[in-house]
């Protein structure tokens, strides 16, 4: 199964070489890993989708949780959350098709960000099911380049994956 | 106060409570060897940094207390990473500090410029390239903090020459500022409670006892748990002397190289409580046919430890210590055991022991080194079949008395890791018992001992080959011995050209003698012990089989 992980992280260089390392080390499969900075400029995001059973992301939470840099985990797979990802794709339209092409991003609500002679490169928002069938329309064009940012995530509602200066580390 | 940086890192080094490092200088480090000159550390100069960080690896399993050991850039830092690397598999607290090119030649492939930390990434508890002189005191505050609490690990700091070489204000930090990094030493009531329970269910308990019974100081407890029950203690290698070797309940080692009784006795417990442990594939062999009809316990400070290799029923997460305290409060004690009475029987049926036919073995000379030290000294070993055989013919008393390479099994670790606990324990006696190709592999490091005058008593089981490895070829590959016959200088000459006294043995009769001299010396002595070339470490499990299925 799929799990979305979103973890805090100490802004400090080498942290992504080391949640990296520890994965490949470990054999633990990454779908995909976005990572920016936070609300608080000294805590980074990572938002960490990894393919496995119950067992794997025990094992998983656990040894992120040994990295020092390491300040939270929250795996939120369960909770009601909302998930998103950029991509941007260009294809290989000449005048003719891009009033189709269009039309798919107006379906898509994507937008359309550069345009050139033989080419037209798109950006759309959404979750990992929209980016799917997006990129899957426009598929019979020819893509000619794609390049996804990794899904980001964050809890609806009230709840959220915080981090509190009381210098223990959490876990929900 | 303004300060330097090397001065700083000595400040901090003697606020942390270091009274020693072990160390060899360069380029990278010359600021730091500058504030040495007149600190007040002492601050062994060994032969190779492999040397030094062995050293403050055996320090530190001796002592309790983080081993330091300093090296220089590029070869120098990279010379520790074996030293670091067995470190990081025991377990053991220690503090490895390295020079670094500037910070403006980081990441040009400057002369002697190894990227340590990127390196050592997966073989330390943590690390830090320390960029401003600012941060150096938190650095050390932070990295002696890392390497002792918790699970104890080395921690690696890597010091450009111009950090080292710079100036900032010192004051005492303060505590570590760790948000990433917490240790939970209490464990959860409700899982003590369980475990209580299965224990009290349990009519044949098994006591599976390792490195962190050691590491969390927990012998006592240790002791007290398996006499309330009346249960087997079994120990893994990083284990011995958590339990003393001579106790009516002790059954050994278990595992691959373990006694027949202790691995009986895992196979038909209904309950196993593993004690600071980690299910290595050494002790299970085929994971599924281990302790297969048993409830297993699992009690560690290390979260991720709880189900990585083997399906735990009652995990209790905390400090050994702490918790066996706590469950031990919960329990009656038993008055008999069958159960014990069943593994007496075992002990009696298929002890441990070798065939004599008049040339010197490696298991006699084993136990006349306990006889005559009787069991009073600090053993530490290298690797391979030696490393075996003072498992299982020395018996250890006390927690600490037994250093081995348990996790990497790194040849070469025995003799300067001796070196380092004789410098923790200057008024016992330590030694090392090692094998003719371990011994090769930093013999340089005689040339420190005798310098220091570490009167380190070394006992080389010279068998002409690598043992272990011509075992395995002997067992598996119908005796094709390919590259394991070594040879070697002669020892006893080595010895006395770097200035220790070297001795031959090469009769059973000579051996108790020869021990006696060799304690008598006030320096330190190289004992070479010709032995039977082809002798087996038995019993042995192959590999894959179940550990019950034993062969010798
Ligand atoms: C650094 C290193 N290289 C290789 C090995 C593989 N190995 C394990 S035991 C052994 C033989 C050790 O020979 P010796 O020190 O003479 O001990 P013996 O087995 O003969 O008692 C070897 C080569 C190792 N453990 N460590
Ligand atoms: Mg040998």
């Amino acid at each position: 199964m799929r799990h979305t992980l979103a973890v805090l992280v100490e802004n400090n260089p080498g942290v992504l070489a080391r949640v990296a390392g520890l994965f490949s080390r470990r054999g633990f499969n990454i779908d995909s890993l976005a990572v920016g900075r936070t609300e608080n400029p000294d805590v980074s995001r990572m938002t960490i989708v990894v393919e496995g059973d119950a067992r794997v992301l025990e094992q998983v939470t656990k040894q992120l949780h040994k990295l020092v840099d390491v300040i939270k985990i929250n795996d939120i797979t369960a909770d009601e959350y909302v998930d998103r990802e950029l991509v941007l794709i260009k294809v290989n339209v000449g005048p003719a098709q891009r009033g189709e092409v269009m039309q798919i991003a107006d379906v898509f609500r994507a937008r359309i960000v550069d345009l050139g002679r033989k080419t037209l490169t798109l950006e759309c928002t959404g979750n990992d099911g929209k980016i799917n069938a997006f990129e899957e329309s426009l598929r019979p064009y020819g893509i000619k380049e794609l390049v996804r940012t990794g899904k980001i995530a964050m809890l609806r509602g009230f709840k959220y994956t915080g981090y509190h200066d009381n210098g223990t580390k959490e876990d929900n | 106060m303004k300060k330097t940086g090397a001065e700083i890192l000595v400040q901090s080094l003697l606020a942390e409570g270091v009274d020693t490092i072990f160390g060899y200088p360069g380029g990278m480090v010359l600021p730091i060897y500058d504030a040495l000159y007149d600190a007040d550390l002492r601050h062994i100069l060994t032969r190779h940094e492999q040397g030094a960080a062995h050293a403050a690896d055996g320090y530190a399993r001796a002592s309790g207390k983080p081993g330091v050991c300093l090296a220089t850039s590029g070869p120098g830092a990279t010379n520790l990473v074996t030293g670091i690397a067995n470190a990081y598999m025991d377990s053991i607290p220690m503090v490895a500090i390295t020079g670094q090119v500037v910070t403006s030649l980081l990441g040009k492939d400057s002369f002697q410029e190894a990227d340590i930390t990127g390196i050592t990434l997966p073989i330390t508890k943590h690390n830090y390239l320390v960029k401003d002189v600012q941060d150096l005191a938190q650095t050390l505050r932070e990295a002696f903090y890392i390497a002792r609490t918790g699970r104890p690990g080395p921690v690696l700091i890597d010091i450009p020459r111009d950090v080292s070489g710079g100036t900032a204000d010192y004051a005492d930090p303060g505590p570590a500022r760790l948000p990433g990094y917490s240790v939970n030493t209490k464990p959860d009531p409700e899982q003590v409670a369980r475990a209580v329970r299965a224990i009290e269910e349990s009519e044949r308990p098994v006591i599976y006892a390792g490195g962190g019974v050691i590491n969390g100081g927990a012998h006592e407890e240790l002791l007290r748990l398996a006499e309330i029950l009346l249960a087997p203690v079994a120990t893994t290698l990083m284990g011995l002397g958590g339990f003393p070797g001579n106790h009516p309940l002790s059954v050994g080692m278990l595992g691959m190289h373990g006694s027949k009784y202790a691995n009986y006795a895992v196979s038909e417990c209904d309950l196993l409580i593993g004690v600071g442990v980690r299910f290595d594939d050494r002790v299970t062999s085929k994971l599924e046919a281990f302790a297969p009809g048993a409830t297993i316990i699992h009690i560690d400070i290390d979260p991720a430890e709880i189900g990585k290799n083997v399906g735990v029923d009652i995990p209790v997460v905390g400090d050994v210590r702490n918790s066996l305290q706590k469950i031990i409060e919960c329990l009656q004690p038993r008055l008999e055991s069958r159960w014990r009475d069943k593994i007496q029987n075992w002990k009696k049926e298929y002890p441990i022991e070798f065939v004599e036919n008049g040339r010197l073995k490696p298991q006699e000379v084993i136990k006349e080194m306990y006889n005559v030290t009787r069991g009073e000294v600090r053993v530490v070993t290298d690797v391979g079949q030696h490393q075996m055989w003072a498992a299982h013919y020395y018996t250890y008393h006390r927690p600490r008395t037994f250093i081995t390479s348990g996790g990497l099994g790194t040849m070469g670790f025995g003799f300067p890791a001796a070196l380092g606990v004789q410098v923790a324990c200057p008024d016992e006696t330590v030694l090392c018992i090692t094998g003719d190709g371990s011994f090769q592999m930093n013999s340089q490091e005689l040339a420190t001992v005798v310098h220091y005058n570490l009167p380190v008593k070394i006992g080389i089981i010279n068998n002409g080959y690598l043992g272990m490895v011509r075992q395995w070829q002997e067992l598996f590959y119908n005796r094709r011995y390919s590259y394991v016959e070594i040879t070697g200088p002669d020892f006893v000459k080595l010895a006395e050209s770097y200035g220790a006294v070297g001795i031959r043995v090469s009769k059973k009769s000579e051996v108790r003698e020869a021990m006696e001299e060799a304690m008598r010396v006030p320096g330190p002595v190289v004992i070479d012990f010709p032995i039977e070339r082809e002798e087996n470490v038995l019993p042995f499990v192959p590999p894959g089989e179940p550990i019950n299925k034993m062969l010798g």
